[in-house]
């Protein structure tokens, strides 16, 4: 009868637990990790140039192509337009966060977290092509600049070598805007939820003690907030970093790491070289990671 | 621009009208897609609008490549949405029944395809399927779509578990009811809007995904690589417009359902002592 | 009403059979936890048909004890035998023992109807069969009409009723309660400890109740174990663990009580062995007073008074030092009058046989 079964399984605890641990972990393990350690093996590889095979001997010399000066100035690329994105998005989530968890009653607030988390779920490609309509030159962006006959201002800025572009929508900045819009919600949340865990008392004792307005930010809100600016900032940094999409449709022929690695594993078949340059993000996200932690960002998470 | 909060309700007028603006900047570009499904201009994105016609919608109708892609993606969603169900559910029942060696690391596992960029997960899964010589094809795609959906169900059931008593259960095996019996009776109506809401979140994640996709596919085409291709090399750009609006509704409403189912079942179950 | 003849039949029964057996017999019950030892081979016997309380602070491995004769614990050691079978390696649903939890786990997505009959429906009773036995079963616990509801309408002892009735509507063979009016407030709970008492011997089956609350255990009692430590440091009916406490933790967990020991004890009485006297047995007397036989005396002066409108407190420095505490109901004196007793001398006397050696 079931019952039996049932005290069969009941007595041996370990058993059910490696049954109900087995079918996900196994998955997990094999799937993913085991993905993502034959990708590691992968970047100790090279590619022969000649029979364009790949050879699996152990190897640093695929590591050494990625301290080529072209592979450099990639990651130096990427790594900075991923350090000024989380920044201006720490900048703007800051003001909305902060109405949000202080401001807003609560049922207001439910409304408000749900209109900030609605764009995350809409569709990432689509948000990203709504820029493009944005950016185009004949769009709608380009009409508002005309209409405060502010293009004087937009060639200046397209003309710098290193930003700009032939057009809004084909450049640094370009890409630069649609970055900060597509991960704003990512910077939003941790920081409303770090800043909803400050108790308003912290804040009257605050001016209790004699401090102006500005001072009780400065000193009591913003480092309370900042583990939320970092929870935020781990989601800008990493996401940016790996992106190749943005950088594919809005960019110019300067590639970011995410297209460079798309185009390595795609044609060039140079799955070592790849696989060696997703090695970094990977990297860095993990130092991110640890030191975030130890600054509590995953409390806010 | 902050204020000493002593109400609760007024808030500085600057600090209004920033928080306003940046939800505006969140909200208008999807408003402005929507905008142009009505323009009928075929190649260029001129504002404002040299016209209207509602013609685009019949187009995007027509396009079987369309029909196709969206087919695929319904599919491939609702397969990984159930893989992702079963493993969820078993790796949450698991890490709230017992204290084992490595239980955090089950969490932090479980998040890694999320956490790390989606490049990541994308080559790393294509350097193994190809290097194990296997064909990609639908259930590649799906293989991909697994991993990061797995984590989606796992949270909310393991949240729901956890909000719920335990001794509901014991009181259960207290009356009779064998194992089976009490997950029948019992757990599972427990943790039913939590299965129901982690579902829809993983409908709406695969249904989304572009970069692992890209990276599993064959020759398949889901409805965001459409969309993809559509945007570097276009054809009919307007049809883009209608198929980009329809998948904004159809992702954002199984999230706002599942939001309010979680948000119901909190608000209920914590009366019950 | 049927239920109740029902139950009273299957009483006798189980009184001609049971009669001379144990409701629950423990043999060197221990359940460790790593180092700690929630339960220290424990020996218990309880009977069958009494109202049994497992009496003791937090962490004292009362609640322990009872979670292993409900199954949701095994022993580490020793065995558990429920009316002579042993149950220890059992799960909690095959054995004939039914719980009332202390945060009642009423089942929130079935209403209250459904809640009560749930073990009858696993074990497939029928239909109309269920609803008559959980109407008799309201009618038992004075929720007549509640079938409907569900448990999130309710307020918190009608909550406790429910999960009293669905424990109950088994029929089983003993009855754990975990500390199920904890959560009630004062009033609510005096009431509760009359009727679940009333209902207890109507039924007659062997209740065992963990409290912490001695005033409780002491109410509705047939017998009380006191625990401390994981240890069951005395079994009595409420009057033996009141009037003598075995050990220095009864006398001061149970009640308050005076400890008496070394110079101050032997003078008293003789040798050096810690004793303990509760406070209201001790008589307040002019220095000079006149003793009865087996009375014993000691001198003193009172150092504190503390009127408390039913009775009032003396606290008197004894010949010897150290101090006892004296409480005398305020039977002819006002206010007034007792606090003029501060600083005299005094003669505390009382009886021999009060006096209960705890050794120390």
């Amino acid at each position: 009868m079931l019952n039996r079964v049932s005290t069969y399984f009941y007595q041996r605890p370990g058993l059910v637990l490696a049954l109900l641990l087995g079918p996900p972990m196994v998955y997990m393990l094999v799937v993913y990790l085991g993905s993502l350690f034959a990708l590691l093996v992968n970047s100790f590889y090279y590619l022969e140039e000649f029979t364009g095979l790949i050879v699996r001997e152990f190897t640093l010399q695929t590591y050494a192509q990625i301290f080529n000066p072209a592979n450099r100035e990639i990651f130096f690329r990427t790594a900075t337009m991923a350090g000024v994105v989380t920044l201006v998005d720490a900048l703007i989530a800051f003001p909305l966060a902060y109405y949000i968890a202080k401001f807003a009653s609560p049922k207001f607030k439910t409304w408000l977290l749900i209109a900030v988390t609605i764009p995350l779920w809409s569709s990432y490609l689509v948000r990203v092509y709504a820029w493009k309509l944005i950016l185009a030159k004949e769009g709608i962006l380009s009409w508002f600049i005309n209409l405060f006959q502010l293009d004087g201002l937009l060639q200046w800025l397209l003309s710098f070598e290193s930003i700009g572009g032939s057009s809004l929508a084909l450049s640094p900045v370009g890409m630069f805007i649609v970055f900060v819009y597509i991960w704003l919600p990512y910077m939003i949340i941790p920081i409303q939820t770090s800043l909803e865990r400050v108790p308003g008392s912290l804040l009257e004792a605050s001016s209790d003690l004699g401090a102006k307005p500005l001072q009780t930010f400065r000193n009591v809100i913003l480092p309370l907030a900042f583990p939320g600016v970092v929870a935020g900032s781990i989601f800008t940094f990493s996401l940016t970093l790996g992106d190749f999409i943005i950088p594919l449709v809005l960019g110019n022929s300067k590639y970011f790491i995410g297209q460079a690695v798309y185009s390595y594993q795609g044609t060039g078949g140079n799955i070592p070289l790849a696989a060696a340059m997703t090695m970094w993000p990977v990297a860095i996200m993990i130092v991110y990671l640890l030191t975030a932690r130890k600054l509590g960002a995953f409390d806010a998470l | 621009m902050p204020s000493k909060a002593e109400s609760h309700k007024k808030a500085p007028l600057g600090l209004t009208i920033a928080a306003l603006g940046t939800l505006l900047f969140l909200h208008v570009p999807m408003w402005i897609i929507f905008l142009y499904t009505f323009t009928p201009e075929e190649q260029t994105f001129t504002f404002p609008l040299p016209g209207f016609t509602a013609k685009w919608y019949g187009a995007a109708i027509q396009r079987d490549d369309l029909w196709r892609a969206l087919t695929l993606s319904l599919q491939v969603a609702a397969i990984a949405t159930i893989a992702a169900l079963i493993l969820g559910t078993l790796a949450a029942a698991a890490v709230y029944r017992s204290k084992f060696f490595g239980r955090e690391a089950v969490s932090f596992l479980l998040v890694l395809p999320i956490a790390l960029p989606g490049i990541v997960t994308g080559i790393a899964l294509r350097a193994a399927i190809g290097g194990l010589e296997i064909p990609f094809s639908f259930w590649t795609i799906v293989i991909g779509h697994a991993t990061f959906c797995v984590v989606v169900v796992y949270n909310n059931v393991l949240a729901r578990f956890r909000r719920m008593q335990g001794s509901q259960i014991e009181a259960s095996m207290d009356l009779g009811a064998n194992s089976f019996q009490t997950f029948r009776y019992v757990v599972l109506p427990n943790i039913a809007t939590a299965l129901l809401a982690g579902g829809m979140l993983a409908f709406a994640l695969s249904f989304d995904e572009v970069i692992v996709t890209t990276f599993t596919a064959g020759q398949q085409t889901t409805l965001p690589i459409w969309i993809f291709s559509q945007l570097t090399r276009p054809r009919e750009r307007p049809v883009t417009n209608v198929v980009a609006t329809f998948v904004i509704l159809i992702t954002f409403l199984p999230i706002l359902f599942a939001q309010r189912i979680s948000a119901q079942s909190s608000d209920t179950e914590g009366e019950t002592k | 009403m049927s239920f109740i003849l029902r139950c009273i039949s299957k009483w006798a029964v189980n009184m001609m059979i049971n009669a001379s057996m144990p409701a629950i017999h423990f043999d060197k019950v221990s359940r460790h936890f790593g180092e700690v030892k929630a339960v220290d081979q424990a020996d218990l016997e309880i009977r069958d048909g009494e109202f049994f309380s497992m009496l003791g602070p937090s962490g004292s491995g009362k609640t322990t004890c009872l979670r292993m004769i409900a199954g949701f614990d095994k022993p580490t050691s020793g065995q558990i035998y429920l009316y002579g079978q042993n149950v220890s390696d059992l799960p909690p649903y095959e054995r004939d023992v039914n719980t009332v939890f202390q945060d009642y786990a009423l089942f929130p997505h079935m209403n209250v109807g459904d809640n009560i009959a749930y073990g009858l429906m696993v074990k497939k009773v029928e239909k109309s069969e269920r609803t008559r036995r959980v109407n008799d079963m309201l009618d038992l616990v004075k929720l007549a009409g509640y079938a409907g509801r569900k448990p999130s309408q309710l307020s918190g002892g009608q909550r406790q009723r429910v999960a009293l009735a669905r424990a109950l509507i088994n029929h089983p063979k003993v009855l754990l309660l975990d500390e199920p009016l904890g959560a009630l407030d004062l009033k609510l709970r005096q009431q509760m400890q009359v009727e679940l008492k009333a209902i207890q011997q109507r039924v007659g089956i062997t209740f065992i109740f963990v409290t912490h609350d001695q005033e409780e255990a002491l109410t509705m009692s047939d017998r009380i174990a006191v625990f401390n430590e994981g240890k069951i440091i005395q079994v009595g009916t409420p009057s033996e663990i009141y009037e003598k406490p075995a050990s220095p933790f009864v006398a001061g967990f149970v009640g308050t009580s005076n400890l008496v020991s070394g110079e101050a004890a032997k003078r008293i009485t003789g040798t050096e062995q810690m004793f303990s006297i509760r406070p209201e047995k001790i008589h307040l007397g002019s220095a000079n007073g006149k003793l009865d036989k087996d009375m014993i005396s000691v001198d003193g002066v009172v150092r504190d008074v503390i009127y408390l409108g039913l009775f009032t407190r003396y606290l008197v420095e004894i010949e010897g030092g150290g101090d006892l505490v004296v409480v005398e109901q305020n039977l002819k004196t006002t206010s007034m009058d007792v606090l003029s007793a501060k600083g005299q001398k005094v003669r505390l006397s009382w009886h021999k046989d009060h006096i209960s050696h705890v050794g120390g």
